[in-house]
C-alpha cells in the first residue's frame, strides 16, 4: 500500500530529504529496522541484521551533515546486501552451512564503495546456497517467503534482496546475476533489477560461482534508484582481472530522460525464438508483457523482430559452463582455512575429513552442480561439455550483436511463469532451470540487462526484461524507466502489506 | 629388498631415455597473483592475504615482473614465446594448496620448443626443451607425530601458506636418449646449466637446498633397436648430485625389473636423500584426472613482439660464453677448466677474484682444499661455511706472508667454524708465521748446531739439502714460519 | 537411456570430494541423466571455425605491478581456521604419498 511512513519513499527522495535535513538517516535506518524486526520473522529475507553498524553509519552521515559536508547522492540511504557478497567484520555464509560462522576479514570492492558513499548496511539477505537456484528454496537456512503471496516463492537466487525490497524492510539491496539471480527475483516481487554488463563492477569479493558469468547489480522499488546504486557500485578495479576499464555508462541521466515518457525513433527488438518451443512462457505472463509492449509503442518506440537462431541452445551451454567452472570455485571449501569442519574425530584422514565436511556442509543444488560440472570437465569429456559450451556461447553472442545493430534494446519476459508455490519445482531440477529462460542469454554475451515490473498476473507480478548491448546499460534504464512512467503507481508500491509480529 | 644390477653392466645392456622436469621458484617481490611479499623464511602465516588464502570472494591478478622473467627464461633457453597464451586451473585436492586447484598453464605455455647444449666428457648433447609455463607454487606442510618428520606415519599436519602463490616456472625437456652411460652426469649437466642461465638473468636465486630450484627426474630404460620403455617419475631430487644419484639408482633398479622379465609401471617415486633410493609413491586407486579448464579470473596473454624483444635485448651473456671468457680471464687449461665446473665452482671463483685475489689463488683454494672438505662432508661446495670474500681475506694473507698453507688450513677450520673472518680467526688461535728474523735467525743456527754435515753440504752448494734444515726450523717455530724466508735465512748463513 | 552410471555419479563424488550417501546417488543419477540429455543437444550444432569466448568483452593482458602490497595480520589471516596451532593451520593426517 502506498503510505507516507519513511520506508515508503524511493531511495532517491531519501537521499534527498537527507541531504536537505528535512529527514535523518538515523531516523530512516531505524524505521527500516523497524521494520524488519516486525515483518521479516515472516518474510525471512535477512540471514543476518547489523542494527548497531547501520546506525553508526547514519548517525556519521548525520553529523557530517550537519557539519555541512558534501556527501554522496545516496548518502545516509540504508541498504541490504546480499550474503554472497563478502563483508568485513559481518557474518557471510552464502547461505550455506559450510560458511556458517565465518566472518571475512575484508570487504568486497562494491562494499568498500557502498562504505564509502556513506550508505548504513541493514544486514545480509537470504538467498539460494551459493547462488545455485530460482526460488531460495536451496538456502540452507530455510527459503524466503514472496510479500505478495508467503505461499509462493520470491525468485532466485536473490530472493532475499527481492523480498526485502519489495516489503520496504529496505529500499534498495545488492544482488548477484549469474543467470538470471537478480532480474528473475525482481519479476515475481514487483522490484526493479540489473544485471549490469560483465566486468563493469568488480566481482572482487562476490563469493564466486560462475567465474565468467557472475555480475552484482542493484535491486530498488524503481529504475532511477536502482541507477543512482548502479552508479554507486560500478567502475573499474584493479583487483578484478576481468573488469572493463572504462567510464561506467550514464545510467542515472538514462532513467531520468527514460522518465519524461519519450521513446521516439527507439528500436526495440523481439526476439522471435523466445515465443516458440513447448518451454514458452505462461499466457497470464505473455498477456502483461504484451500490455507493456504497447505503452512502450504509444511512447514512440518501434518493435521488430529479430532473431536469435542459437538460442535454444542457450540453456545447456549455460548449465554445462556455470557448473564446471562452480565445480572449481567451490573446491576450497575443505574444511582446512575457514568455515565447517566435519568428521574430524582423530581416525578419519584428511581426505575423508575434507568429503564429510563437503558432504555436510552443501546442500543437494549444490552437490549437484558440482558433480555435474565434475562431469563435465572430466577427461575426455571436456571438449564435448564445457569446450563445446564455450564454442556455442560465440553463436549466441554473435546472434545478439547482430540483433544489436537493427534494433536498440530488446525486450522479453523477465521470466516465463509468475512466483510458483514452494516445492513445485524441486523435485525435478531442469523445471527449476526453465526460471532463468529469458534471463541466461544476457549473461552469455555478457550485455546489461533489467527487470522492471509490467503488470499481474493471476494477482502476482510480472516483469518485462529490457536487454542492451554491452556496456549500453543506460538503454535499458531508459526504457524501463519510460514504461515506469506509463504507471500511476508502482507496481512496488501495490504490494499486499505483510502481517507483522 | 629392492634388487639393484651393477649400473656398468645396465648401461652395458639398455639404453637410458632421460626427461627433467625443473620447478624454479621466481624471486619476484610479491606472489604470482597477489601483493604479498615473497621473503623467505618469514614467520608462519604472515605472508598471506585473502587471494593467497583462497578466502570466499578473492580474486587473482597475474604480476607482470613474473611473465617477464618467464619470458626471459623461455629466450636464454632457446623458445619461441607465444603470440597467445594463457592460464588454465589444473584440480585436485591438496591441503597444501588453497583453491584446490593451482592456477597453471596446460595447451597454451608462455614459451615453447627451445634447447639447451651441455658438453660431458668433451661431447656437446642437445636437451630439447618442450615448454616453460608458469604457475603457482603451493604452501608448506609440517607433518607431525611420526618419527621423522615425513609424512608417512604422521598423526596430523601443519600447514603455513607464506609459500603458497609464489610464481613457479615449470621447464620441461622433451626425452633425452643417446646419452648411454652418462645419462647420469648429462642430467646434471643439464641442471647445472639450467640453474647457471637462470641465476644469469637475475630473476631467481636457484638455490635447491632452499628449494627453489626442484627436479623430477623421468627415467626409461630400453633395449638397443627397441622402443622406449614405460619411465618413472622421481620427485624430490634436491641437489646436483642427487640428480645424479637419482639417475643412477633408477637405472640400476630398473634394469633389475626387467632382466627378471618384470614390468616397469609408470609411477611416481621418491628420491630418499639419505639414502640414495627412490621410492614408489601410494598407488592411486584412481588415475589423477586434473580438469584442466581455461582460468575464467584472468585474462589471456598476447605478449607484443616488441615487449619480446625487449626483454631479449635486456638478456645478459650466456653462461657458456661467460665460461669460455673466464677460462681465457683466468688462463686455465680445458681440464682445469672442466674441473670448475664440475666442482661448481665457477661463481664462487669469480666472486674471489673480484674481491682482489688473483685466478689462480682462487682456483687453488675452491678446487683443492675446500673441494676436498666439501666431498668429505658430501655437501655441494657453495653450501660450505666460508664466503668468497672470506677466501680472498684467506689468500691476501698468504700473499702478505701472514700464513704459510698449512696455519692458513687451520685458519679455514676456524672459519667453518663459525669463529669469524680469516683475520679474526687467526688472531683469537694465535696462527701468524713467525716474521721475527731475530728468533728465526735463532733457530737456524740452532738447527745449523744440530746438524753440521747437512750444512757442510749446502756450504757445498747441494741448496737442495736445505730442506732438512726447514723442517727443523718448522718444528722448532711448531709451523709458524714462513717456508721461503726460513730457507733464505739459511742460504744466506751458509753462502 | 541412461547417459550416466550410478557408478560414474560415484567417482565424480570421489573426485570432488563428496562423501555421497547412496540415496543421493540414485537421486543424482537420474537428475543428471535429464540434464545430459539436454546438453547432449550442443554436439549437433555447428561450431567450425568458430572461436571460443570467455568473457564477455575480451580482454588481454591484464597484469599487476611487483608492489608489495600489506597482508593480513596474522591473526586475522587464522581467525576462521577450524583448527589452528602455532600460527598454521592443523589438518588431520594425510594419506602419505610415500610408501
Amino acid at each position: 500500500m502506498t503510505g507516507h511512513r519513511a520506508v515508503d519513499q524511493t531511495a532517491a527522495h531519501m537521499a534527498e530529504a537527507i541531504r536537505e535535513g528535512r529527514a535523518t538517516s538515523y531516523e530512516i535506518t531505524e524505521a527500516h529496522l523497524d521494520r524488519i524486526d516486525a515483518i521479516d520473522g515472516t518474510v525471512k529475507a535477512f540471514l543476518h541484521v547489523d542494527r548497531e553498524g547501520a546506525l553508526a553509519t547514519a548517525r556519521e552521515v548525520d553529523e557530517a551533515i550537519a557539519r555541512g559536508e558534501k556527501l554522496g547522492p545516496l548518502a545516509g540511504v540504508p541498504i541490504a546486501v546480499k550474503d554472497v557478497v563478502v563483508t568485513k567484520g559481518m557474518p557471510t555464509t552464502a547461505a550455506s552451512k559450510i560458511l556458517e560462522g565465518w566472518i571475512p576479514p575484508y570487504d568486497a570492492t562494491i562494499v568498500e564503495r557502498i562504505k564509502a558513499a556513506k550508505m548504513p548496511i541493514l544486514g545480509k539477505t537470504n538467498m539460494d546456497e551459493f547462488a545455485m537456484g530460482s526460488s531460495t528454496e536451496y538456502s540452507a537456512f530455510g527459503a524466503t517467503l514472496n510479500p505478495w503471496d508467503t505461499g509462493r516463492i520470491p525468485g532466485g537466487s536473490g530472493g532475499g534482496s527481492a523480498a526485502a525490497v519489495a516489503a520496504k524492510m529496505a529500499p534498495l539491496a545488492i544482488g548477484t546475476d549469474t543467470g538470471g539471480s537478480i532480474r528473475q527475483p525482481g519479476a515475481v516481487t514487483g522490484t526493479f533489477g540489473a544485471k549490469p554488463t560483465y566486468g563493469s563492477n568488480s566481482r572482487y569479493g562476490l563469493i564466486a560461482f560462475s567465474s565468467s558469468l557472475d555480475t552484482p547489480g542493484p535491486v530498488a522499488r524503481n529504475a532511477l534508484d536502482a541507477a543512482l546504486l548502479h552508479e554507486v557500485i560500478s567502475g573499474y578495479d584493479p583487483r578484478d582481472s576481468t573488469a572493463i576499464d572504462a567510464p561506467v555508462p550514464p545510467v542515472v541521466a538514462a532513467a531520468k530522460a527514460g522518465a519524461t515518457g519519450d521513446l521516439s525513433g527507439l528500436k526495440l527488438g523481439v526476439v522471435k525464438e523466445f515465443a516458440e518451443g513447448a518451454d514458452a512462457a505462461e499466457a497470464g505472463v505473455i498477456a502483461a508483457y504484451e500490455a507493456g509492449v504497447e505503452q512502450l509503442v504509444k511512447l514512440g518506440a518501434e518493435i521488430r523482430e529479430v532473431s536469435c537462431p542459437s538460442f535454444s541452445y542457450a540453456l545447456p551451454t549455460y548449465y554445462l559452463i556455470a557448473p564446471s567452472e562452480a565445480s572449481s570455485n567451490l573446491a576450497r571449501y575443505d574444511g582446512v582455512r575457514y568455515g565447517l569442519r566435519a568428521g574430524d574425530d582423530g581416525k578419519h584422514s584428511l581426505e575423508e575429513v575434507m568429503s564429510l565436511t563437503r558432504e555436510a556442509g552443501f546442500g543437494p543444488e549444490v552437490k549437484r552442480r558440482i558433480i555435474l560440472g565434475t562431469y563435465a570437465l572430466s577427461a575426455g569429456y571436456v571438449d564435448a561439455f564445457y569446450g563445446k559450451a564455450q564454442l556455442v556461447r560465440t553463436l549466441i553472442k554473435q546472434d545478439f550483436e547482430k540483433a544489436f545493430e537493427q534494433v536498440d534494446a530488446i525486450i522479453s519476459p523477465t521470466t516465463p511463469f509468475i512466483a510458483f508455490k514452494f516445492g513445485e519445482r524441486t523435485g525435478d531440477p531442469y523445471q527449476m532451470y526453465l526460471a532463468d529462460l529469458y534471463t541466461i542469454p544476457t549473461n552469455l554475451y555478457g550485455g546489461p540487462g533489467v527487470s522492471v515490473p509490467v503488470g499481474l498476473s493471476e494477482g502476482m507480478p510480472v516483469g518485462l526484461q529490457v536487454m542492451g548491448p554491452v556496456m549500453g546499460d543506460d538503454i535499458t534504464y531508459r526504457v524501463a524507466a519510460a514504461l515506469e512512467s506509463t504507471q500511476d503507481t508502482l507496481l512496488a508500491d501495490t504490494a499486499p502489506e505483510i502481517e507483522g509480529n | 629388498m629392492t634388487k639393484l644390477n651393477d649400473y656398468d653392466k645396465a648401461v652395458e645392456t639398455y639404453e637410458p631415455v632421460l626427461g627433467l622436469e625443473t620447478h624454479i621458484e621466481l624471486d619476484t617481490n610479491t606472489k604470482m597473483f597477489c601483493g604479498c611479499s615473497t621473503t623467505f623464511g618469514a614467520e608462519p602465516n604472515t605472508q598471506t592475504c585473502p587471494v593467497c588464502l583462497a578466502l570466499p570472494g578473492a580474486l587473482p591478478v597475474a604480476n607482470k615482473a613474473a611473465i617477464e622473467a618467464t619470458i626471459k627464461i623461455g629466450l636464454a633457453l632457446n623458445c619461441h614465446i607465444a603470440e597467445w597464451t594463457r592460464f588454465a586451473r589444473k584440480n585436485y585436492f591438496y591441503p597444501d594448496m588453497p583453491k584446490n586447484f593451482q592456477t597453471s598453464q596446460y595447451e597454451e605455455p608462455l614459451c615453447e620448443n627451445g634447447y639447451v647444449d651441455v658438453v660431458v666428457e668433451g661431447k656437446e648433447y642437445r636437451i630439447e626443451i618442450e615448454r616453460v609455463h608458469l604457475e603457482e607454487d603451493t604452501g608448506k606442510t609440517l607433518h607431525v607425530g611420526g618419527a621423522t618428520g615425513r609424512i608417512h606415519g604422521a598423526t596430523e599436519s601443519l600447514v603455513d601458506y607464506n609459500r603458497a602463490g609464489i610464481p613457479l616456472v615449470e621447464i620441461v625437456t622433451r626425452p633425452v636418449p643417446g646419452t648411454g652411460a652418462l645419462a647420469p652426469e648429462v642430467a646434471r649437466a643439464y641442471t647445472a646449466e639450467l640453474r647457471d642461465i637462470v641465476r644469469s638473468l637475475g630473476v631467481s636465486d636457484v638455490r635447491m637446498e632452499q628449494g627453489s630450484l626442484r627436479c623430477d627426474v623421468n627415467l626409461s630404460l630400453n633395449l638397443p633397436g627397441a622402443e622406449w620403455g614405460t619411465r618413472t617419475e622421481t620427485k624430490n631430487v634436491n641437489s646436483l648430485r642427487s640428480v645424479e644419484r637419482a639417475v643412477r639408482y633408477e637405472v640400476r633398479r630398473q634394469s633389475a625389473l626387467l632382466d627378471a622379465g618384470e614390468r616397469i609401471f609408470q609411477e611416481t617415486r621418491h628420491f630418499q636423500e639419505t639414502t640414495g633410493e627412490t621410492r614408489a609413491g601410494r598407488s592411486k586407486e584412481e588415475a589423477t584426472d586434473y580438469r584442466y579448464f581455461p582460468e575464467p579470473d584472468l585474462a589471456v596473454m598476447e605478449p607484443s613482439r616488441e615487449w619480446v624483444e625487449q626483454l631479449r635485448s635486456e638478456l645478459p651473456e650466456p653462461p657458456r660464453k661467460r665460461r669460455e671468457r673466464l677460462q681465457a680471464e683466468w688462463s686455465l687449461g680445458d681440464k682445469e677448466m672442466q674441473s670448475v665446473v664440475n666442482a661448481d665452482a665457477i661463481e664462487l671463483i669469480d666472486a674471489t677474484v673480484a674481491a682482489g685475489t688473483t685466478p689462480s689463488g682462487a682456483v687453488k683454494w675452491w678446487l683443492g682444499e675446500l673441494s676436498r672438505r666439501a666431498n668429505e662432508s658430501g655437501e655441494e661446495l657453495a653450501a660450505l661455511a666460508i664466503t668468497p670474500a672470506q677466501v680472498a681475506q684467506l689468500q691476501g694473507m698468504v700473499d702478505d706472508g701472514r700464513l704459510n698453507d698449512k696455519l692458513a688450513r687451520q685458519v679455514i677450520d676456524g672459519v667453518i667454524a663459525g669463529e669469524g673472518d680469516p683475520a679474526d680467526v687467526a688472531a683469537k688461535r694465535g696462527l701468524e708465521v713467525v716474521s721475527d728474523t731475530g728468533a728465526l735467525e735463532t733457530a737456524v743456527e740452532e738447527a745449523i748446531a744440530a746438524n753440521p754435515a747437512v750444512a757442510d753440504k749446502i756450504r757445498g752448494g747441494t741448496h737442495a739439502a736445505a730442506g732438512v734444515l726447514i723442517g727443523a726450523v718448522m718444528k722448532a717455530t711448531k709451523g709458524q714460519a714462513d717456508a721461503g724466508t726460513v730457507r733464505q735465512i739459511i742460504l744466506d748463513k751458509l753462502s | 537411456m541412461s547417459t550416466i552410471s550410478r557408478e560414474e555419479v560415484a567417482h565424480l563424488a570421489r573426485l570432488a570430494r563428496l562423501e555421497v550417501t547412496d540415496d543421493e546417488l540414485d537421486a543424482f543419477a537420474g537428475q543428471l541423466d535429464v540434464i545430459l540429455e539436454s546438453m547432449k543437444t550442443l554436439a549437433e550444432v555447428n561450431t567450425d571455425g568458430v572461436q571460443p569466448t570467455s568473457h564477455a568483452v575480451p580482454l588481454v593482458n591484464v597484469f599487476r605491478e611487483d608492489q608489495p602490497q600489506p597482508s593480513l595480520p596474522r591473526d586475522a589471516a587464522l581467525a576462521g581456521g577450524p583448527d589452528t596451532y602455532e600460527d598454521r593451520f592443523r589438518v588431520p593426517r594425510i594419506l602419505d604419498e610415500e610408501a
